[in-house]
């Protein structure tokens, strides 16, 4: 059976390649850096499940040091403008090949190899269908753009690593907010929030609480960066007691719209790192490292909108 | 009370711009001590989770792939493919990247989109060219505009669209919850719910990114007469 350990291996070697030619880079001033900081995120997926909780909260640390002094930007050798536009001309449409076979792997891997069996023991781990087809989606990518194109054999690991400097030390920022939701879950702020609300705000009538919750809803989210953190503690605190128990409003049209709520506080926080920080750095956007970077500023317009739109459905549709 | 001196460390970090690492690190221990677990306690948590959640970092494995087509022309491709379709503009390029990205996510198909697969190689070097296919030269501002549109088409299209497929992760965490709390609904019930407010975002984002085509003429027709605001060369994401 295919685990998510294989994905896990196959990223711990790019990471540590990565590593090392961050480490060969005479160009990067800070090549240590990037080399340690990759290296340790290698060390991370290869080795991960074999260290205590403790021994994987040091290597965080560490990583956090590194991160914190400053990742340089490696320079490995690319093509330039003329040959790009060159090949481009040459191969045509067919570039586009590679980068379909990602996600048209991801959706086969769901649909149809999730199911395979073979001798009773399913292909893939049941668990993580999509996260395995990924991997196995980018393994086929780089062997059919490899034939494709001829580059120098290091081309994909060079050209990645191009990449992931420009996200720099924020490509391990999403996985940091889920365990930083992890420590509030387990400190119990949620609740202290969501009693916090109840205590202070008067519930009545319905709309008051709708617009409480789903206001609730989307600030938690702004703190938290994830609406699934905020759902529990905003429902618990407002909507179960006092919107469906007192207000008798419907439960599922209450629910699902407060969930779209807490989406629109997604839309306008960088604590939601892999949406609105990640891009920026990808986009190498000027002002990626400001608050209100100009991908959470281009969100903000719709998110206000569909904050109060929301607060309407929900005041009109459920009660 | 005091537990919530993590979220205080949180704000103020943001708000003093120290590198968000170091923030959520502090914020984590700040937040563990407080809330009644000792140091070591607190560390563990944090290392326990961050492995757990390593999954989340498994995206970046695509980037060998979109590097190495970067390399061989890709967001050259993307933009002569767009400079070929008559009245393509940006704004119509991103609303119909927001619709099919909002299609696909209500379909249960949330990877076909996504920042590094689809963003960055091609959504938005085609929204760039539509653009200056259309006015020329575009100033630096408003092609950093662009960019930042093409990533919010992807995630407004997403949030927006995906919860009215009935097996996704907050749908089921919404039936997980009521469950919990002796409330049995289907997800069928949940996820029809999420309709109407797809609707409303289709109407309002899409307004907005028709509204955006006249923003780009303008910022270009405020630029012309500064050419030092002007980019004369028309580089792509990679540069």
């Amino acid at each position: 059976m295919i685990t998510l350990d294989f994905v896990y291996l196959l990223a711990g070697l790019v990471f540590a390649a990565w590593a090392v030619l961050s480490a060969m880079d005479a160009a990067n001033p800070r090549r240590w850096i990037n080399a340690g900081f990759w290296g340790l995120l290698a060390f991370s997926f290869t080795f991960g499940d074999r260290l205590t909780d403790f021994a994987n909260g040091l290597l965080v640390i560490a990583l956090v040091i590194l991160g914190g002094i400053g990742l340089g930007q490696g320079q490995p050798k690319t093509t330039t403008p003329t040959e790009r536009a060159a090949s481009a001309e040459r191969l045509g449409a067919k570039l586009f090949i590679p980068a379909l076979i990602i996600p048209v792997t991801a959706l086969l891997g769901t649909l149809v190899l999730a199911k395979i069996e073979i001798g009773g023991t399913p292909l893939f781990d049941p668990d993580d269908p999509t996260l395995i087809a990924l991997g196995l989606g980018v393994l086929l990518a780089v062997g059919v753009g490899m034939a494709l194109i001829r580059p120098p054999l290091m081309a994909p690991v060079q050209e990645g690593r191009r990449l992931m400097d420009a996200v720099g030390w924020a490509a391990i920022l999403p996985q940091m907010l889920a365990a930083l939701g992890a420590v509030f879950a387990l400190a119990g702020v949620g609740e202290v929030v969501g009693g916090l609300v109840a205590d202070t705000i008067p519930m009545n009538g319905p709309l008051i609480g709708v617009v409480t919750y789903c206001l609730g809803m989307a600030l938690f989210t702004i703190i938290m960066g994830n609406a699934f953190a905020a759902f529990p503690v905003m429902t618990a605190a407002i909507a179960l007691p006092f919107l469906i128990g007192q207000f008798e409003g419907d439960v599922a049209i209450v629910c699902a719209i407060g969930m779209l709520a807490g989406f629109c506080g997604t839309l306008m926080t960088p604590m939601a790192a892999n949406f609105n920080v990640v891009p920026a750095n990808l986009l190498e956007l000027p002002d990626r490292n400001r608050m209100l970077n100009g991908v959470i500023r281009a969100q903000i317009p719709t998110a206000l909108i569909m904050l109060v739109a929301n607060m309407a459905l929900m005041y009109f549709l459920a009660f | 009370m005091l537990v919530l001196l993590g979220i205080a460390v949180v704000v103020v970090g943001f708000l003093a711009r120290i590198n968000p690492l170091v923030v959520i690190l502090t914020a984590a221990i700040v937040t563990g001590l407080t809330g009644g677990l000792g140091a070591v306690e607190t560390i563990s948590a944090f290392g326990g989770a961050f492995n757990d959640n390593r999954y989340i970092s498994i995206v970046w494995l695509v980037l060998p792939v979109i590097g190495l087509l970067e390399r061989a022309g890709l967001q050259e491709q993307a933009r002569r493919l767009i400079s070929s379709v008559r009245g393509a503009t940006t704004g119509r390029l991103l609303l119909a990247y927001f619709f099919a990205r909002q299609v696909t996510a209500a379909l249960g198909q949330t990877k076909l989109g996504g920042h590094p697969q689809m963003v960055r190689p091609l959504i938005a070097p085609m929204a760039e060219a539509a653009a200056e296919t259309r006015h020329g030269p575009i100033p630096d501002a408003t092609r950093f505009r662009i960019r930042s549109h093409a990533a919010a088409a992807d995630n407004i299209g997403l949030f927006f669209g995906e919860d009215i497929f009935i097996a996704i992760a907050s749908i089921l965490l919404i039936k997980g919850f009521l469950e919990q709390n002796g409330i049995i609904v289907q997800p069928l019930e949940l996820s029809v719910w999420a309709i109407p407010t797809a609707i409303v975002a289709l109407l309002v984002h899409g307004t907005r990114l028709v509204l955006f085509d006249r923003r780009i003429a303008r910022e270009v027709a405020a630029g012309e007469g500064d050419a030092s605001a002007r980019s004369t060369t028309s580089s792509g994401a990679g540069e």
